[in-house]
């Protein structure tokens, strides 16, 4: 078992580095320069090509590449924004903190609505507990989260003037961001749990707990419910991976400093350096999540722990 | 006949959706005495399995419903219980082994766990010492090394899962086993070893037993009583000397017999019983074997037969009308 999550984790190294290259190499082949989008399109061809020189934009692309994973390995050094001139680092980090934070909320609240929500649709299935919020789901999944966000914005920023409608300086910022991004995925869940349950209800050993005189309580949180939460448990991780890459729609729309939208907005100048930090980190973080997943399946699957265990190094 | 244990009288189930409705058993009377073992018989789809899932009321909830009659327990009716008191009877004092071990233990629990489960279910108050040490007792009564039962289900084999499920049925000592074809899913070898277990530990517990098969062998080994189920209805029901050595015999009965390859007459081809079971959804209204049955007369097309007794052996089907005692109370019910 150990074994394996080391393997995982030093599968990061590839991974990281085909993140970058990849990055490079989309940048190189992709119209436009770092200093024509900072200089306007009015600034001579000299000191467009001073800037870009400066910058180091006009090194080949492979010698970027070989520069950029050498100050990362030896210095730590992710290396200077083109745009702002400073630290990628300490650009990117506070803005990582405030995703997380938000990814983390989102996910909460996505589960906590989505799966009890859904073990009860299916224990009680065809009934009005069922249908109801099955419906409901299936027209929440259908709207653009953008969409729910300004309704949010418009009932509780604009009329009732209950939460505030921009920034993140206290927790009352979050409520609606995070409400926007979690109720499609809440929508999800309730569906994944709904028909894993409904699943795992119909197992001969649920049948078996029941002749052994168990009351349904036992039966359905105990016998039931653990067998379906693989399928459940993938759907939280792939949430949160998503998330954590950022929810470019609610920071926009919130105008929350988080991570996805810096990225979006660098893409523009092709700063680089912002860019693929940014990647990384989102790439590092997403093998996490998946890890902590695989990790959590063999915690309540021993039949997948069995197989860990047998692979070799 | 002593005692009983088990009295199932004009038990109908159907099985409705919004479709169709199946009726899956018609009518049947079954009684096992104490300490008595019954083997209920029949093709698959015949009703053998409905007819458990509804003693223990496991007829799956959205679809199965019991239309008529009664299944008494010891004298209580076990169908007019509520979700409580059918509990303390699930697993306390009647107990299932499923078809299929490969499915019925759950994947994610330990075997241990799993028996310790149906103990603490029936006895609350036993201390965790005291509930090891029966599962331990349990395991070694099934041939089960104590030690593995921390292991899960998918560390064991198939016939070694069996005796798990046999363990955690017996875990509560049930005065009635009812055991669906608990050997159906594994290989020969182990069949046999899995039923002798199973008489043995019958003979030693006591139990009564109520065995669904459609292994006559299996019924020929372990049974007192034999019942023929086919399509719903019980076509005979007698001792195992008047199902095996007795003369008369429903026509089903007699196909399922000469169906069992004979070793010494070589033959080319297996022989069968020609046709297949009515569909349960629109069963034949006169008896509902005419369609396959060689006796066929006009009376069998027209008017479902009743059960004609002569003592312990019962039968349903028009070829015994005047040859053997007619019990009018017992066939009114029959009727349909």
């Amino acid at each position: 078992m150990y074994r394996y999550i080391i393997k995982r984790i030093l599968f990061l190294i590839p991974t990281v580095l085909g993140v970058v290259f990849i990055i490079y190499f989309v940048m190189n082949i992709t119209p436009g320069d770092p200093a024509r989008a900072m200089l306007g399109s009015s600034a001579p061809q000299a000191d467009i090509d001073k800037l870009n020189h400066e910058l180091g934009y006009d090194l080949p692309f492979l010698q970027k590449y070989f520069n950029y994973i050498y100050n990362m390995v030896v210095k730590q050094d992710f290396g200077i924004s083109y745009f702002t001139r400073q630290s990628v680092f300490a650009e990117i980090w506070p803005r990582y903190i405030v995703t997380i934070n938000l990814a983390l909320m989102g996910v909460v609240l996505s589960s906590v609505i989505g799966i009890p929500l859904g073990i009860y649709a299916a224990v009680k299935q065809y009934s009005l507990w069922d249908t109801v919020p099955s419906i409901f789901a299936f027209l929440i999944a259908a709207v653009p989260s953008f969409v729910l966000g300004m309704i949010l914005l418009f009932v509780f920023s604009l009329k009732l003037n209950l939460l505030p409608s921009y920034g993140i300086t206290s927790f009352s910022n979050y409520i609606m961001p995070a409400l926007t991004i979690s109720i499609p995925p809440a929508a999800m869940n309730l569906r994944f749990t709904k028909s894993s349950m409904l699943e795992s209800i119909r197992q001969d050993f649920v049948r078996t707990a029941r002749a052994k005189g168990a009351p349904e309580k036992i039966v359905i949180w105990k016998h039931a419910l653990k067998n379906a939460m693989l399928p459940i448990i993938t759907n939280i991780g792939l949430n949160l991976g998503m998330l954590i890459a950022g929810a470019v729609v609610a920071e926009k729309l919130f105008s929350i400093p988080g991570i996805g939208s810096l990225i979006v907005d660098r893409i523009t100048y092709k700063d680089e350096p912002v860019i693929i930090a940014g990647t990384i980190l989102i790439a590092v973080c997403f093998t996490i999540v998946m890890l902590m997943v695989d990790v959590i399946y063999a915690y309540i699957d021993p039949r997948i722990k069995a197989k860990y265990a047998r692979m070799k190094g | 006949m002593n005692e009983l244990i088990l009295d199932i009288d004009d038990l109908s189930v159907i099985y409705k959706t919004d479709l169709e409705t199946v009726k899956a058993v018609n009518g049947i009377n079954l009684k096992i005495g104490k300490g008595k073992t019954l083997g209920l018989v029949g093709e698959t789809g015949a009703g053998k399995t409905t007819t458990a899932l509804s003693i223990l009321k496991l007829l799956p909830e959205n679809t199965g419903k019991v239309t008529s009659g009664n299944v008494k327990f010891e004298g209580t009716n076990l169908l007019e219980m509520n979700e409580h008191e059918i509990r303390e009877i699930r697993g306390g004092q009647i107990a299932m082994v499923f078809q299929d071990p490969m499915t019925s233990l759950n994947p994610v629990m330990t075997v241990g766990d799993q028996i310790a489960e149906a103990i603490i279910m029936h006895n609350e108050g036993l201390s965790k010492g005291e509930i090891e040490k029966r599962i331990d007792e349990k395991l070694t009564m099934v041939g089960i090394l104590p030690s593995r039962k921390t292991e899960y289900p998918h560390q064991f084999s198939g016939g070694m899962k069996q005796r798990v499920v046999i363990a955690m049925a017996l875990a509560c000592e049930p005065k009635l086993l009812i055991a669906d074809e608990p050997t159906t899913a594994l290989d020969v070898t182990i069949q046999a070893q899995v039923l002798m277990m199973i008489k043995e530990l019958r003979n030693r517990l006591g139990t009564s037993m109520l065995m669904i098969t459609h292994d006559l062998g299996v019924v020929a080994k372990i049974c007192d009583d034999v019942a023929v189920m086919y399509a719903g209805e019980i076509v005979e029901a007698g001792t195992v000397h008047d199902i095996f050595l007795g003369e008369d015999h429903h026509p089903y009965t007699e196909g399922l017999f000469g169906s069992i390859p004979n070793l010494s007459s070589r033959t080319k081809r297996l022989n069968s019983i020609p046709g297949l079971m009515p569909d349960p959804t629109n069963l034949p209204e006169g008896c509902i074997f005419a369609p396959r049955c060689k006796y066929c007369m006009d009376i069998c097309i027209r008017v479902h037969p009743n059960t004609v007794f002569d003592e312990t052996h019962s039968l349903k089907c028009h070829l015994f009308d005047g040859k053997l005692r007619r019990d009018k109370q017992e066939g009114k019910s029959e009727k349909q």
